[in-house]
């Protein structure tokens, strides 16, 4: 068992572009795929990323997506510049949302991304001020 | 049962057949992306009402089977161009969600 971070993938995520929404989290998959993480691994890191994506694109003024690969586990972290999230518990309520009506009629805004983040980590880290959101999402890795 | 035969059985207008004839293992029916996201799985159908470009991502993440628009909704080209370039099947309908999940059940998908 080693803490020592051996690779971090980042992905630059454009406020409101939701053209490109998704990329970074298909990119991590692929990679993840290709050496090997179990299926129900990569199941869990994609939801969770792609959560994490969305709300950049959503949410922030635009900001970092990053997947660090450990050997015993992988983080998957945002850093965003803003406007931060004004009630951190009632953003963790399932179906809480602050979503505009224009993003909700694409089906976003469900109130489930931040609850799903965190139902599929193994642990979760959230800060948040009006300079931004950092949020930490740690999966371990089975043991092969 | 296999998706080409399976989108045949359904009556389902395809708008883009990918170059993959995978196995459809299950059905998801779903217009909220988060709850697509938690609730369906690898080779499952998804049936939405849902036509923008981020079903695809949703889709190509998940490794669904296939996208099944229901309603006659229009799909967008940006979205079809999307399927093309990651290879998932998009089919159109004018039945409903709740029509074409009991043909499904009709058919044996269970």
């Amino acid at each position: 068992m080693t803490d020592k971070l051996l690779i971090r993938y980042s992905y630059n995520i454009a406020a409101n572009d939701f053209i490109a929404a998704g990329k970074g989290s298909s990119s991590i998959k692929n990679t993840l795929k290709s050496m090997g993480i179990d299926a129900s691994t990569i199941r869990r890191i994609a939801i969770i990323s792609y959560e994490a994506e969305i709300n950049l694109v959503i949410h922030s003024y635009g900001g970092m997506l990053h997947c660090d690969l450990y050997e015993n586990k992988i983080d998957i972290i945002t850093e965003d510049k803003g406007p931060g999230i004004e009630n951190i518990d009632l953003a963790l309520t399932e179906g809480y949302s602050t979503a505009t009506e224009s993003v909700r009629e694409l089906g976003f805004g469900a109130g489930m991304g931040l609850p799903n983040m965190k139902k599929y980590s193994d642990d979760f880290d959230i800060a948040s001020s009006r300079e931004g959101t950092f949020i930490k999402i740690t999966v371990l890795l089975q043991e092969v | 049962m296999k998706i080409l035969d399976f989108a045949d059985k359904l009556n389902l207008d395809p708008l883009y057949e990918a170059s993959k004839d995978i196995e459809v293992e299950g059905v998801y029916i779903g217009d909220l992306l988060s709850i697509v996201m938690s609730k369906a799985k690898k080779n499952y159908a998804w049936i939405t009402i849902q036509t923008h470009i981020n079903t695809v991502a949703v889709a190509e993440l998940l490794e669904l089977a296939c996208i099944i628009v229901v309603e006659n909704m229009e799909v967008e080209e940006e979205t079809l161009d999307k399927a093309r370039e990651l290879n998932i099947p998009v089919f159109k309908t004018k039945a409903s969600a709740y029509e074409i999940a009991a043909k499904l059940y009709e058919i044996g998908i269970k």
